[in-house]
């Protein structure tokens, strides 16, 4: 049964009563623990976020959205990328601390391709939030090309050895568990590696995010039992692919609900700010600066909801939305949120305005996960494989 | 037998039977999609093909396919935009009547369709879905184009007729087409809103002298005409006398939201990925030697990564407006979006093609040329009303914004100021 939200939402035009009650709890939640003044208060914390804070959010339901009901998790909807996706719009729209991106991830790629002692252990541990799990994909210059992977993964009898680096890696200081995605031969080998492992090395990393903290992570000669390696060895290109999809919507969302956030409060301001006798909402220039920013903010929902839901239904499409909603959100995200501090002029680029909190979380999701360029070379190469095959 | 459902106590096909209804017949009634569109053609070429696309749309009207979203007693299906997308999607790829969609189908049917007698619903609305009428507007008028409502073509009243006098321009396709949907002022001593109708006047009727404009680009499908005593029955003229702005108001809507409306055909399916403007961009860049550029490849990307977006953008407003997320004027986001996005394919098109945009041979086909398609760059965003208009009415009917001063709202249309350019 479809009800329709009000017209201050924004995310989904339609949602089941289950999900709204769900983004409404959340949203509650994080109004509640996680006001700009906390946010502020945690600018120096290398966290970012209070494990307690963390656990709860778990018992929300945040990391068990992409695990199975017989791995401990379950989904709202029966469709549980959408129902993620709602969380990471509210994330994006309250520019919430913790780790939701790489712990989803992780959890999820546990519960399909894990096995049953790393679901009894690591996963139930990530699920409840005691534990934090991360995604080490990325890599430092000069392998810093999008889903570039040199990282290695060498099989030896019973043990696999890990060499390379990894970042940035998100709360990787506060993970318990990295997943690493590594190259064995021709092939994509995962290994979930605890970071408390000899031979791994963090270090910490600044970030434009005032509290999603991110870190480098170095492997010299990680050895460990050949059960940690996630899914088989060499075979785990189509797990990556599906995380690098789903990181893909979690950056997406975080970023439309922060460029919602803005233009809302910029939209108010226009209406309380007077200059020379009448309000700024009254200018035509400013007008119409409104209403392009109104269509990038609308055209960026409608693209990243069509992408997660390919991407949920398994559309051959799905990779070309992703990329387009990714160039398109990743251009136009920055654009409209410049364009937001821009019309609150000097105030708008202090540290006191709330603006910038949300400027740092799109700016963080336009270059994560493939930039403007990378994702619009994927589109021109993807059109010219169907005009070939046409 | 067909699958049915029950909405308001009618019975109606499901979309899943209509669907394999309509792909069985596509499939062994129509060819492959031609690409044709009007440009570089030679009057009688377009006559010839106007012609073959009014039997097209008659096929369609006898094999019970045309109007799907129109009511049963005027002609069409009685069905629903459900339907109306399957059909879409099935038909992408196979040739269709294009050029009796836009502004055929709708505004002017949609605005006949909504405002019309049930009279006049029966006289007009069966001839354009069997291709027999083709219609186009007679709105814009030499001193007003953005400033619609402010249209000076006089209607006096002469017992049971109207004499209307005055000039319409941009009509497209006028000289080629059977009816006008015609907006004139009905009272002149009245603030403007309130003393226009609207008139289903015949495009060739006695009394229009009609002249076709020769565009930058050598097209001349655009038209004005000139009005002198043209007698049009009273039984021709829609809804109340001098509340033709209430009309007008949806008039426009229509034309802002044509890319969102159900009466029309226009293909969706993935299978059309080439008649799109970002797969003949791979081609343009492929015949101009610029594939591995990288620059070239970014801008491919990026027209590719618009039309996406559109896709979903257009759907979500269109579902704003039902849902009342949008109020209905946020069909100025659709028509500014299309706006946007023709201009910038065009000059991306004229990037990739290089020097031979601008200085071409004839065996240059695809790549010479593209400089014409970009001096004329801008009527993406004039034609259907600037997207200027459609930022002042996303920025006051939509986010609530200060209106912009009028200084002919309240003043009887008579006493308007006016400038040198519009008297």
């Amino acid at each position: 049964m479809c009800q329709m939200l009000n017209v201050e939402d924004g995310v989904e035009l339609e949602l089941t009563s289950d999900q709204e009650f769900f983004a409404e709890t959340t949203r509650k939640f994080l109004e509640d623990k996680t006001p700009v003044s906390e946010l502020r208060a945690k600018r120096n914390d290398p966290a970012g976020f209070e494990p307690a804070y963390w656990t709860q959010g778990a018992e929300l339901g945040w990391t068990s959205l992409l695990v199975s009901e017989e791995d401990g998790g379950g989904s709202i909807s029966g469709r549980p990328l959408a129902d993620l996706m709602l969380v990471a719009f509210e994330f994006g729209n309250h520019a919430a601390p913790g780790p939701l991106v790489p712990a989803s991830i992780v959890a999820g790629a546990l519960s399909r391709a894990g096995s049953a002692e790393q679901k009894a252990g690591p996963l139930a541990e990530i699920l409840s939030g005691e534990a934090v799990g991360s995604w080490a994909f990325g890599e430092p210059r000069p392998h810093d090309g999008f889903g570039e992977v040199t990282v290695t993964a060498e099989v030896d009898g019973d043990s696999v050895r890990l060499n390379g680096a990894k970042a940035p890696v998100e709360s990787a200081a506060q993970a318990k568990y990295i997943l690493v995605t590594a190259r064995t031969g021709e092939g994509l080998t995962q290994v979930l590696v605890p970071t408390d492992a000899a031979g791994v090395t963090v270090t910490p990393m600044k970030s434009v995010d005032l509290t999603r903290h991110f870190a480098k992570v170095s492997l010299d000669n990680v050895a460990l039992p050949v059960s940690a390696v996630v899914g088989e060895v060499g075979g785990a290109a189509g797990d990556v692919d599906w995380q690098t999809q789903v990181a893909i919507l979690l950056e997406l969302n975080e970023m439309v609900g922060a460029m919602d956030r803005a233009f809302k409060m910029t939209h108010e301001w226009s209406f309380d700010r007077y200059s020379f006798g009448r309000p700024l909402a009254s200018y035509q220039e400013l007008k119409h600066r409104f209403a392009d920013m109104k269509l990038w903010l609308e055209a960026s929902h409608a693209i990243t909801d069509g992408a997660a839901k390919a991407v949920e239904d398994g559309d051959p499409e799905a990779w070309d939305l992703l990329s387009a909603a990714k160039a398109y959100v990743g251009h136009y995200g920055p654009e409209l949120m410049h364009d937001c501090v821009q019309m609150h002029g000097g105030i708008g680029v202090t540290f006191e305005h709330d603006m910038h909190l949300y400027l740092r979380r799109v700016v963080l999701g336009s270059r994560l996960y493939g930039s403007v360029g990378d994702h619009r070379e994927r589109l021109t190469a993807s059109l010219e494989k169907k005009e070939e095959a046409a | 037998m067909t699958d049915t459902v029950t909405t308001d106590d009618t019975e109606i096909e499901s979309v899943e039977s209509f669907r394999q209804r309509a792909r069985t017949w596509i499939r062994a009634n129509l060819g492959p999609a031609t690409g044709r569109g009007f440009g570089g053609m030679s009057d009688e070429e377009e006559l010839a093909e106007m012609d073959r696309q009014r039997k097209l749309q008659r096929q369609l009207f006898d094999a019970g396919f045309a109007g799907i979203c129109v009511p049963k007693e005027y002609g069409g299906q009685g069905l629903t935009p459900a339907h109306n997308d399957a059909f879409n999607a099935e038909i992408s790829g196979f040739d269709y009547p294009s050029m009796l969609q836009v502004p055929n189908m709708t505004p002017c049917m949609a605005v006949i369709l909504e405002f019309g007698s049930h009279e006049q619903k029966m006289k007009h609305v069966p001839p354009i879905l069997k291709g027999e009428h083709y219609w186009i507007q007679y709105l814009s008028e030499p001193s007003s184009g953005s400033d619609a409502a402010g249209a000076q073509t006089m209607a006096t009243r002469d017992g049971d007729e109207w004499l209307l006098n005055g000039s319409k321009i941009w009509s497209s396709g006028a000289w080629r087409a059977d009816y006008g949907l015609t907006l004139a002022r009905t009272n002149a001593d009245v603030p403007k809103h309130r003393g226009l109708g609207v008139f289903l006047v015949p495009a060739h009727a006695p009394g229009i002298e009609m002249h076709r404009i020769e565009m930058l680009s050598g097209g001349n499908e655009f038209c004005q005409e000139f009005f002198t005593d043209v007698r049009i029955p009273e039984s021709e003229r829609l809804g109340d006398v001098d509340d033709g702005w209430t009309i007008g108001i949806r008039w426009l809507y229509f034309e802002r939201s044509f890319a969102l409306s159900p009466y029309l055909i226009r293909p969706s399916g993935g299978g059309e990925a080439f008649a799109t403007p970002d797969g003949a961009l791979v081609r343009l860049a492929r015949k101009a030697g610029r594939l591995d550029d990288p620059v070239a490849r970014d801008m491919i990307g990026e027209v590719r990564a618009d039309s996406l977006v559109a896709g979903f953008a257009q759907r979500r407003i269109g579902q704003g407006m039902r849902t009342g997320y949008l109020t209905d004027q946020g069909a100025a986001l659709s028509r500014l979006l299309s706006g946007v996005n023709a201009t910038r394919s065009s000059t991306v098109a004229f990037d990739i093609a290089g020097p031979s945009a601008v200085a071409w041979e004839d065996d240059d086909g695809d790549i010479g040329g593209r400089g014409i398609g970009f001096l004329s760059r801008q009527a993406a965003q004039i034609g259907g009303g600037t997207t200027e208009m459609a930022r002042n009415v996303i920025s006051e009917r939509v986010l609530g914004m200060p209106r912009e001063r009028d200084n002919s709202r309240d003043l009887p249309f008579r006493e308007v100021p006016k400038g040198p350019s519009n008297r």
